[in-house]
């Protein structure tokens, strides 16, 4: 932990986005995460993706289960609403709060072991029921808050900060996630904030489901010559070939992206992800080409990052259920609990 | 961009920019420091280490470093250095034990030096300690050149600069008063080793104007010569309606030293509009407080008289262009009065130097002299202070003895004076645990303490009544934490980086990226976190990082060292080092009492 809070300094340099915020009024607490985490760089680039996209703090709501993963909540937009759950119970509290308010932003934070071990099961299901939200595995491939066992995510062969090699086949939470029906999947890097900013970016516009899987070494436990989460190592391997920048509505000039797009995503508010140097015949939009691509750089060893799959047609979980365009607080109370008679003639339609 | 030398010392300094203006280079944020901590003589001893005046320059030091100061970029007002000299001058208590030790063995060496001003006493004080012996020539009866005889009590106390001249003459220096030297070539044949030139530039300007001779000139008089038989109580007192001519400092001391004696209307008339005024700032707004008028774009053009009294001055009225450069009349104007003060400068007077000794004159009559060795054309004699160049200030009078210092020890020593030593620097590490730090690392928002003022009723009725009271205990305890610790610098060191942005998220200012580097200064610029400010504050660039060969940049214009990047950095690549500027000069008397 620092000694004294990061200091508001009066100077004139930092812009102000379109609802009069800096960046740093997307802040949270000071991180008492270690030195050179992953996570705090996440953090970081969730404060610019928020404050680029002008999102008011206020509509925001986020989650997480517990990890130093899931400390990351605290440590950023200080004025949204939040919920620390317990271990590996943050995709469940998420659907309900979606369920409950459709009109917030809600961005779910949680660590490889607590995303892939105990709470796989709420994981797979949110994916299923496509509950649109913002959904970040800080995935490092260890418990790092219970000082670096293996996480599910460990790759075989991977050591441990003393020696042990991993033998137990991991969970790709990418592959998993495409497998299961996810309407959006991305990779990025912590040690990568010029692409991560822009996943993020787009994930917060998705309709649906957005899982962002971040390595995010560890610095403590798995950041050393052996681990395969180590910032070296995931320099080394990482597959930049899809490249993409997201593009929001009417903002098309801001776009960074050096070579002209190939494919071009256009997400429901207008935002627009164009991809550039794409491997040959690689389509962001055929969830078993891509499917197939993860599998396969994943028996090369090699870690694909960017936008890996978009689809922007699936229903979302409201569409799904038909629930009311409005959030449930702004239904009058009659309408929310119709009453005794309203109950027994819905349950007479069941006999 | 190639990367950057760090190990050059001028790199750091530079980056104390109070330290860097100073012509003395007074080594501020750890004076600052000693006075947080209580540690009041200390503080005082590391002024008077290169300024050799701090309680005289705490009240009327011409302050270079407070504009340069980089609190200023954060909310606009620099750290009151100047005051907070003064807190250590005032509270710094019995410090005769800590004054250098004078051998009683002397190396020989006699050093004359004319002029018992500023820049003669600064020069005694460096070279007392080595062992020379120092004689000192002076036209007056007491020491301190213009200090005493034209800075106000009412701005400069006579105790402080009696204590703080004392300190320097005590050292054994041979003073002696009432002797005017009136030959330097009978000095010359003396027998000296060396001889320094410190006389000032003691001529006030006139102004040849219709009506200035005559009866009429009794009442028209040269501001420093005015000031100066004030201060000694040859003159006690003016007619009640003063108009002062000119608008530098000398005139702001002209005016609030009438209003003190007799002076009820007092009027500075000045050809320029404001803001080409030469007086300070804070000079200005003390005489309009206390009530006297600044009537600008006004040029005298004919003293009045009337029956061989003068009772008024006519003014041309001018406009002027954008720089103030080309004038136009555009009226008249007359303003009676009872009685005229020129302040409109001073010039060097140097009767006294016989033109044919090989000490050569340019064009202006102005003593020719090396601008780094202050050597004249004959070898062996030197000049400093307001004789050097024209009239200056006092810490630039301290300045050039230092200067001048080196070059006589050097030339007394066989030494060409070219040969200057170098300046070295330390950096010392502030880590003292995980996230501690020797210094107070955080940022303090207080605002700029003001200084209390005596009520202006008794200020104007004892001439001698000092009017700025001092910062209390709490101004500066408060003052002290504005101060940004701009010699604690973070260092970096390319080869520990892992590049996890650490360093790059916490920084409060974004002055830190890392990114791809570029050829072209601009372009690297373009492409930091936080735009460039000040383009002239050079970037700090590092070697290639060990993972993707990116570089580091900081951009210390923005920087609060905070420490926090060091804080934050796993690998310990950052760290808060300590810098510390070792002057050639000081080093000098180290390494000449030691032999
Ligand atoms: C009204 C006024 C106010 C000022 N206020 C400030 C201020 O607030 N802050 C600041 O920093 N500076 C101020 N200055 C400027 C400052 O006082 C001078 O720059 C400084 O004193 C110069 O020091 P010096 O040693 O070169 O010369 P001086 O201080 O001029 O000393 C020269 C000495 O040499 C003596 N002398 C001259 N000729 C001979 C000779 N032939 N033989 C023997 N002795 C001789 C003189 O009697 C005098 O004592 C002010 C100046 C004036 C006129
Ligand atoms: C029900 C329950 N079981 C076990 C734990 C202990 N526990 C705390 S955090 C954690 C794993 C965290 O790993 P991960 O989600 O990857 O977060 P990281 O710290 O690596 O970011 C475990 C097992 C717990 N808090 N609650
Ligand atoms: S233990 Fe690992 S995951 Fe947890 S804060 Fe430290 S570096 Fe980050
Ligand atoms: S000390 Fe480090 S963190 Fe603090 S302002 Fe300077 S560069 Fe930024
Ligand atoms: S915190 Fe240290 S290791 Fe991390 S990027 Fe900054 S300097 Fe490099
Ligand atoms: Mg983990």
């Amino acid at each position: 932990m620092t000694s004294i809070s990061k200091p508001r300094i009066p100077l004139a340099t930092l812009p102000a986005n379109e609802i009069g915020l800096t960046v740093r009024d997307y802040e949270g607490a000071m991180s008492t995460l270690c030195a050179g985490c992953g996570h705090d760089s996440v953090t970081a680039a969730l404060v610019r993706s928020l404050f680029e996209l002008s999102i008011p703090p206020h509509r925001i709501v986020k989650m997480s289960g517990i990890g130093c993963s899931s400390k990351t909540p605290t440590y950023f937009a200080s004025g949204a609403h939040g919920f620390n759950s317990v271990h590996g119970r943050m995709a469940p509290i998420a659907a309900g709060a979606n369920a409950a308010n459709r009109s917030s932003i809600h961005i779910g934070i949680s660590g490889d072991g607590d995303s892939l071990s105990i709470g796989a099961g709420h994981l797979v299901h949110a994916i299923r029921r496509n509950v649109r939200m913002l959904y970040v595995i800080e995935n490092n491939g260890v418990y790092g808050l219970t000082k670096g066992q293996f996480s599910a995510s460990a790759d075989v062969g991977s050591t441990a900060k003393h020696g042990e090699a991993n033998e137990v086949a991991p969970i790709d939470p990418v592959q998993l996630a495409l497998s299961l029906g996810a309407t959006f999947v991305a990779r990025g890097f912590s040690g990568d904030k010029a692409q991560l900013v822009p996943i993020l970016k787009a994930a917060l516009e998705h309709r649906g489901f957005a899982l962002v899987d971040v390595i995010s070494p560890c610095v403590q436990f798995n950041n050393h010559v052996g681990s395969t989460k180590s910032y070296h190592y995931v320099r080394d391997h990482e597959l930049k070939e899809i490249e993409q920048d997201f593009v929001p509505p009417m903002r098309e000039t801001a776009a960074r992206l050096p070579h002209g797009g190939t494919i071009v995503v256009t997400l429901p508010d207008g935002g627009r992800i164009r991809f550039g140097t794409l491997p040959e015949e690689y389509d962001p939009r055929d969830r078993g080409a891509a499917l197939h691509y993860a599998a396969q750089a994943q028996q090369r060893g090699e870690i694909p990052t960017g936008v890996l799959f978009v689809d922007e047609g699936t229903r979302d979980i409201h569409e799904l259920n038909s629930t009311p365009d409005e959030p449930l607080i702004s239904l009058p109370f009659e309408a929310l609990c119709p009453g005794a008679d309203a109950l027994a003639r819905f349950q007479d339609g069941f006999q | 961009m190639e990367p950057t030398d760090a190990s050059n010392p001028q790199f750091y300094h530079r980056i104390v920019e109070c330290q860097w203006a100073c012509p003395a280079h007074t080594d501020v944020p750890e004076y600052i420091r000693l006075i947080a901590q209580g540690e009041y003589a200390q503080a005082y001893m590391l002024n008077r280490k290169t300024n050799v005046f701090p309680g005289i320059l705490g009240r009327t030091c011409d302050r270079p470093c407070e504009p340069a100061c980089r609190r200023t970029r954060v909310d606009g007002k620099s750290v009151a250095i100047c005051r907070l000299k003064r807190v250590a001058a005032d509270a710094k208590g019995a410090i005769a034990s800590m004054l250098p030790s004078i051998p009683k063995e002397k190396n020989g060496k006699r050093i004359a030096c004319v002029g018992a001003g500023p820049a003669s006493l600064a020069l005694a004080n460096d070279l007392m300690p080595l062992g020379y012996e120092v004689t000192i020539f002076e036209a007056g009866a007491m020491p301190g050149g213009l200090m005493r005889s034209n800075i106000p009590a009412f701005r400069l106390p006579v105790e402080v600069l009696d204590d703080e001249i004392a300190s320097i003459v005590d050292m054994g220096v041979d003073v002696r008063y009432a002797s005017p030297i009136e030959s330097l070539r009978s000095l010359l044949g003396e027998g000296f080793d060396a001889i320094f030139i410190g006389s000032g530039a003691p001529k006030g300007k006139d102004m040849e104007l219709e009506g200035r001779s005559g009866d009429a000139a009794t009442n028209i008089h040269i501001g420093i010569e005015w000031l100066q038989s004030v201060a000694f109580g040859h003159v006690t007192g003016i007619g009640g309606r003063v108009l002062v001519i000119g608008v530098g400092n000398t005139a702001m001391d002209c005016c609030r030293t009438a209003l003190r004696i007799g002076g009820a209307d007092v009027k500075v008339m000045a050809r320029r509009p404001r803001r080409f005024f030469k007086a300070s700032e804070w000079e200005l707004e003390d005489a309009e407080e206390e009530g006297v008028e600044i009537v600008v774009n006004h040029a005298p053009s004919r003293f009045v008289t009337e029956g061989g009294k003068l009772v008024g001055v006519d003014f041309d009225i001018l406009e002027w262009d954008e720089g103030a450069r080309v004038s136009t009349k555009v009226g008249s104007a007359h303003f009676p009065c009872d009685d005229v003060i020129l302040a409109v400068g001073q010039e060097n007077a140097f009767s006294w130097v016989e033109r044919d000794l090989g000490v050569d004159f340019d064009e202006w009559g102005m003593l020719i002299a090396d601008p780094v060795t202050h050597q004249t054309t004959l070898p062996g004699v030197f000049v400093g202070g307001d004789a050097a160049w024209g009239p200056k200030n006092i810490v630039t009078a301290v300045a050039h003895a230092h200067a001048a210092a080196i070059s006589i020890n050097n030339f007394c020593e066989g030494v060409p004076v070219e040969e200057r030593p170098e300046d070295g620097m330390t950096l010392s590490s502030q880590k003292m645990g995980l996230t501690q730090w020797s210094y107070y690392n955080d940022y303090n928002s207080s605002p700029r303490q003001a200084m209390e003022h005596v009520a202006l009723a008794q200020r104007l009725s004892d001439l001698g009544l000092e009017v700025e009271v001092g910062f209390d205990s709490d101004q500066a305890a408060r003052e002290v934490q504005r101060c940004l610790n701009c010699d604690v610098e973070p260092i970096f060191k390319a080869n520990l980086c892992i590049e996890c942005d650490a360093c790059i998220d916490i920084c409060p200012v974004q002055c830190l990226t890392i990114v791809q580097n570029e050829d072209d200064e601009g372009v690297l610029r373009s492409k930091l976190n936080a735009p460039t400010r000040n383009p002239n504050e050079p970037l700090y660039v590092s070697g290639p990082l060990p993972q993707t060969g990116q570089v580091m940049v900081q951009d210390e214009d923005l920087c609060v060292h905070c420490g926090l990047c060091a804080e934050r950095c796993p690998t310990g690549a950052w760290n808060m080092e300590k810098f510390e500027l070792n002057l050639a000069y000081l080093a000098m008397s180290k390494s000449r009492r030691k032999s």
